[in-house]
C-alpha cells in the first residue's frame, strides 16, 4: 500500500522544503507530521525510523528515506524531473547543488549571531549576485530557452525558483541586474502546480522568524 | 575526443579524494593538475572553466564538470555502480550521503580552531561508532550479502571502504565493535582495481598534514 508521501520535520523550511517544492511542482499530494518538541524527534529516533537519527525523513513507496539529496533525487527521477539521459542528469546536478549551496547560505541566516548578521547578509548578496546568478543568467541566454535543461521542466528550475524567491527576502531588488532571472522566475511560477503551491493556504512554509528559533533549536539542540 | 579524465584540485585529498576512489575503483586511468597556488586558482578562474569558480573540476567526456556529487553521480552511473534501478539508487544515495557527513567531519578537522580539536575529534569517533558503522553493519548483517545494495558492487561500497579507511586513521580500532565492517573493509580491499589504489604509488593522496594545511589555506583565502 502506497498512499501519500509523508514528511518528517519541524513545521518550517530548514531541509525539507526543497522536497516540498519538488513534490507540489510534481503535482505530487503529500501529508505531514510535525515534530513540535525534542521528545518528538527522540520518539523517532527510538523506534528506529531514521537511519541516521537524523530528519528530514520522507514515508514513500514502502521506504522510509533520509537524506534530503537522496529523497530529492528519488522524487526527480520518479516524476520525470532529471532530464532524458546521463549529460542532462549532469547538467541538471550541477545546477542544484550550487543552488543547494545558496541555499544554506540563506537557511543559516536567521541563525547567526546579532553581531554578525549583518556580514552574513553581505556575504549572501555577494555570493548570489557574483557567484551563482550570473551563471543561471547566462545558461538562460545562450540557448534561449524556456528551461535551464534540455528544453523541459527539470528540478533545476523548480529549485531555483525556490531561491530566487527566498534571495529576494533578504533583498528584494537582488534580480535587478538580470533580467533573463526575472522572466524565468514568472515563467516557471505561472506553471500550474507551482502557482497553485504558491499561494494562500498551500503547504509551503513561510520563513523562520527570529521569535521561532528558540523553539527550533530546543528540537535540535 | 574522449581521453582520460582531468583533475584539477590540490594535491591533497579534500573534495576530490571520493572522485580518485571511484575513478580508481572503476578501472578508468586519469590524469591530475595540480593547484600549487592562489595564482593557480585564479587562471583557472579568469580562463573562465569554473562554473562557480570552485575546484573540484574534472574535465570528463567534453565537460568540466563541477561539484563533487554531480561528479561522482555522473562516474557512478557512466561504470554502472548506481544500482540497477530507481530503488536501489535510493539506498546508495542514502548510503553515501551518510558517509559523506562523516568523511565530511574528518575532512574539516584540521581546519577548526586548535582549542576544538579535541572535542571534534571525540565527536567524530562518537558518530562513527554510535551513528554511522551500525547502520551500515547492520545492512549487511541484514542481507548477508558481501556488497551493501543489490548484491553487487556500488559506489556505496566504495565510498564505505574510503570513511572506514579514514576513520581507522583517527582511531585504528574503531571497527573493533564491528566485524562484519572488518571482514566487508578485508573484501573490498582485495577487488583488483581498489587494491592497486590502496598501493604505494598510486594517485592516492595522504592525509593532510600542517605544512600542507598551510598551504591550502594560503590558495582558498580560509
Amino acid at each position: 500500500m502506497s498512499g501519500k508521501p509523508k514528511l518528517h520535520y519541524f513545521n518550517g523550511r530548514g531541509r525539507m522544503e526543497s522536497i516540498r517544492w519538488l513534490l507540489a511542482a510534481a503535482g505530487v499530494e503529500f501529508e505531514e507530521c510535525f515534530l513540535e518538541t525534542k521528545d518528538d524527534l527522540t520518539k523517532l529516533q527510538k523506534n528506529g525510523s531514521l537511519m541516521f537519527q537524523q530528519v528530514p525523513m520522507v514515508e514513500i513507496d514502502g521506504m522510509k528515506m533520509v537524506q534530503s539529496r537522496a529523497i530529492a533525487n528519488y522524487i526527480a527521477t520518479k516524476y520525470n524531473l532529471y532530464g532524458k539521459d546521463l549529460k542532462e542528469r549532469a547538467l541538471i546536478d550541477m545546477y542544484v547543488e550550487a543552488i543547494i549551496d545558496l541555499n544554506e547560505l540563506l537557511m543559516i541566516h536567521i541563525f547567526q549571531p546579532a553581531d554578525k548578521k549583518e556580514q552574513h547578509l553581505a556575504t549572501i548578496v555577494d555570493k548570489a549576485t557574483n557567484r551563482y546568478f550570473p551563471v543561471y543568467e547566462k545558461v538562460l541566454k545562450d540557448h534561449g530557452q524556456g528551461f535551464l535543461v534540455g528544453n523541459q521542466f527539470s528540478r533545476a528550475d523548480v529549485q531555483l525558483l525556490e531561491t530566487l524567491l527566498m534571495a529576494e527576502e533578504c533583498k528584494p531588488d537582488i534580480l535587478a541586474k538580470f533580467p533573463l532571472l526575472q522572466s524565468f522566475k514568472a515563467r516557471i511560477s505561472n506553471i500550474p502546480t507551482i502557482k497553485k503551491f504558491l499561494q494562500p493556504g498551500s503547504q509551503r512554509k513561510p520563513p523562520l522568524q527570529e521569535k521561532d528559533v528558540p523553539k527550533v533549536m530546543k528540537i535540535f539542540h | 575526443m574522449a581521453g582520460k579524465p582531468k583533475l584539477h584540485y590540490t594535491k591533497g585529498r579534500g573534495k576530490m579524494e571520493s572522485i580518485r576512489w571511484l575513478l580508481a575503483a572503476a578501472g578508468v586511468e586519469f590524469e591530475e593538475e595540480f593547484i600549487e597556488t592562489k595564482e593557480d586558482l585564479e587562471k583557472l578562474r579568469n580562463d573562465g572553466v569554473l562554473m562557480f569558480q570552485q575546484v573540484p573540476m574534472v574535465e570528463i567526456d567534453g565537460m568540466k564538470m563541477v561539484q563533487t556529487r554531480a561528479i561522482l553521480s555522473y562516474i557512478a552511473a557512466k561504470y554502472n555502480l548506481y544500482g540497477k534501478d530507481l530503488k536501489e539508487r535510493a539506498w546508495i544515495d542514502m548510503y553515501v550521503e551518510g558517509t559523506t557527513d562523516l568523511m565530511g567531519m574528518i575532512m574539516y578537522l584540521p581546519f577548526q580552531p586548535a582549542d576544538t580539536k579535541e572535542k571534534n575529534l571525540a565527536l567524530i569517533i562518537e558518530r562513527a561508532t554510535n551513528r554511522y558503522f551500525p547502520v551500515y553493519e547492520k545492512a549487511l548483517k541484514a542481507h548477508g550479502h558481501d556488497y551493501l545494495v543489490g548484491n553487487k558492487l556500488s559506489w556505496a561500497d566504495i565510498h564505505l571502504l574510503e570513511a572506514i579507511l579514514m576513520a581507522e586513521e583517527c582511531k585504528p580500532d574503531i571497527l573493533s565493535a564491528f566485524p562484519l565492517l572488518q571482514a566487508f573493509k578485508g573484501r573490498i580491499s582485495n577487488i583488483p582495481t581498489i587494491k592497486k589504489f590502496l598501493q604505494p604509488g598510486s594517485q592516492r593522496k595522504p592525509p593532510a598534514d600542517e605544512k600542507f594545511i598551510a598551504v591550502v589555506r594560503k590558495i582558498f583565502n580560509i
